[in-house]
């Protein structure tokens, strides 16, 4: 699979993600050697092999509904540089 | 004093030869000495240290001291630390200051370790060879001219130095155990589930697991043996009673089967590679264990079927560095989408950003059942082998990597090749098993790591097989040049 220049300005798109312009063509080339290691996967039928999420099949455990995290508000907002009255500020979404 | 074993460490803590205070005073020192030229600590914590370590003589004159009790230790800095910096190796995290520790971190803490610092690491733990830190390559101390191996390069580096007994380390895809190789220690990353990763920021969760790095396996035991345990804090903690590690290490390991995939030791292995793994085995023969040829037929797939569940897992979990609510926020965005894109371009380094986009690549409309659908079900396949290889041997072996450590610039302009560096440990990373990796000698003057794998939560006999071999063998003592004064 090659993946050209759009793909890598979509993916970064997608992923929010800020690219310089310069580099978007050695990403290109470097995500299409990955995935060309990748398709390796190819060589092996894995037709009714039920895909592994969890290393050991666990299921999600459950824990009671009940409070156990204190307000800590003040403290976890000391690492924004943008908080007003308890409140993150972004730039303007709603004009 | 920098070579002794815990057990001697903590004999003369309790003993009252020696105190906490001087003890991490002479790491500390040993740290500014020799670390400019190394780079293995990204933040060093000598006031609070201090203070931990005349906390921990405190404990030790009431007579309650545990075996860790005032012992110097490093932290990765991927785990959590309540008030100090918690970098991740990252510009995204440079100014981020942890509002709690994590649970690895808590627990070695109340068993009295005291932390004298941060450890350099690839970013984000993404990389093998410790060049992608935002704070600069780590450099190997055999030679300054190669790499420490990665993601945990920094802990590698600083226990090979003998900067500190102990330190912490992660392994998503072979993250303790190449560096561990490269810088000829001993690290051992336990079962899936095994250690918690609530504190530990997450690069791949369903492979994310920490554990310790050491001079031998019997200090390993002991670090890991404080660290481990369930914790609700982590959805996926293995609920079960805590093994014993310690106290099963002088067992004789005589009638054990050592297994040896025939995949690992191919025509393709180095010669020089083959010869120092074979001696190593016929070492743990010569203590009583048998050796049988195995296979694990789709172990070749463990490279590929990673670099895509790793990249998906890491771009959805660090979808959360967004520039709003803590790390690294852009100048004057104009709206929210050039804070999120600028905050992120400017704040993660190019191999975070490749396995970003690969991540969002293969989890993107169209393409889910082909990649990431495909990939979770080669994983099932190779777990299956390990499976059904344990059904025959007690233990795996192998090379922990396919070569000594390279030199720094090498592979940074390849990644394929960088990835391929992990090619004999990234299976078990996939499968949830312990694996470690342990000193067996040298090439061209580097270390040379042995690989041995274990069943699932038989971190115990692991830990022992390696530990007997280190009692017929001397390389985990050997001190690089120039670090031994």
């Amino acid at each position: 699979m090659s993946i050209q220049s759009e793909d890598v300005q979509k993916i970064a798109h997608l992923a929010r993600l800020g690219v310089d312009q310069d580099q978007v063509e050695s990403y290109a080339a470097d995500l299409s050697d990955i995935m060309g290691m990748v398709e390796q996967m190819n060589q092996v039928d894995t037709t009714g092999i039920e895909p592994m999420a969890h290393p050991l099949d666990q299921v999600q455990r459950l824990r009671s509904d009940r409070v156990t995290e204190t307000d800590q508000r003040e403290l976890l907002q000391k690492n924004s540089a943008h908080v007003e009255d308890g409140l993150f500020l972004v730039p303007r979404v709603i004009d | 004093m920098y070579n002794k074993s815990l057990k001697q460490l903590s004999t003369s803590l309790q003993n009252k030869e020696l105190s906490s205070v001087e003890l991490s005073q002479y790491f500390l020192d040993r740290i500014k000495r020799y670390d400019g030229e190394l780079n293995s600590v990204i933040t060093l914590n000598e006031e609070a240290a201090l203070a931990e370590a005349a906390q921990a003589d405190k404990i030790i004159h009431a007579g309650n001291a545990g075996p860790l009790t005032g012992i110097p230790l490093l932290h990765k800095d991927i785990f959590c630390t309540k008030g100090l910096r918690t970098s991740c190796g990252s510009k995204m995290l440079d100014n981020f200051i942890a509002p709690y520790s994590a649970t690895a971190v808590n627990k070695l803490t109340q068993a009295g370790t005291v932390m004298l610092g941060k450890t350099n690491m690839d970013e984000f733990a993404m990389g093998s060879s410790n060049e992608t830190s935002f704070y600069g390559a780590v450099k190997n101390p055999w030679d300054l001219k190669t790499v420490p191996g990665g993601s945990s390069g920094g802990s590698a580096a600083a226990v090979a130095a003998r900067l500190a007994p102990i330190a912490s380390g992660t392994d998503t895809g072979g993250s303790i155990r190449q560096p561990a190789a490269f810088c000829g220690i001993t690290g051992i990353k336990p079962t899936y589930g095994s250690v918690s990763r609530y504190g530990m920021i997450a690069f791949a969760s369903s492979l994310d697991q920490a554990g310790s790095m050491a001079k031998s396996a019997e200090d390993a035991a002991y670090m890991l043996q404080a660290m481990s345990g369930f914790d609700e804090k982590d959805s996926t903690s293995v609920d079960r009673p805590p093994a014993d590690l310690v106290s099963g290490l002088g067992d004789s390991i005589k009638g054990l089967t050592i297994g040896l995939p025939k995949e690992f030791f191919g025509d393709d292995l180095d010669d020089e590679m083959r010869q120092k793994v074979e001696a190593a085995i016929d070492s743990i023969k010569s203590a009583g264990a048998s050796i049988k040829e195995i296979s694990l037929p789709n172990i070749n797939l463990s490279v590929p079927a990673y670099y895509v569940v790793a990249p998906a897992e890491c771009s959805a979990n660090l979808s959360r560095f967004d520039g709003v609510r803590f790390g690294y926020r852009c100048e004057s965005p104009k709206d929210l989408e050039d804070l999120y894109k600028r905050s992120r371009g400017e704040g993660f380094g190019d191999e975070v950003k490749r396995r970003i986009m690969m991540g969002a690549y293969v989890l993107s409309a169209g393409y889910y059942d082909a990649y990431y659908k495909k990939a979770q079900q080669v994983r099932r396949l190779i777990k299956q082998d390990f499976v059904n290889a344990f059904k025959e041997v007690d233990i795996i072996a192998s090379a922990t990597a396919p070569s000594v450590a390279f030199t720094a610039g090498e592979k940074t302009d390849d990644p394929v090749s960088m990835y391929l560096s992990d090619t004999f440990t990234i299976g078990v990373n996939l499968a949830g098993l312990p694996g470690m990796s342990v000193p067996c000698g040298y090439i061209n003057k580097m270390p040379v790591g042995l690989q041995l794998i274990g069943n699932y939560y038989d971190e115990s006999r692991l830990l022992n097989v390696a530990h007997q071999y280190q009692q017929l063998t001397d390389w985990h003592t050997h001190v690089p040049a120039g670090f031994e004064e």
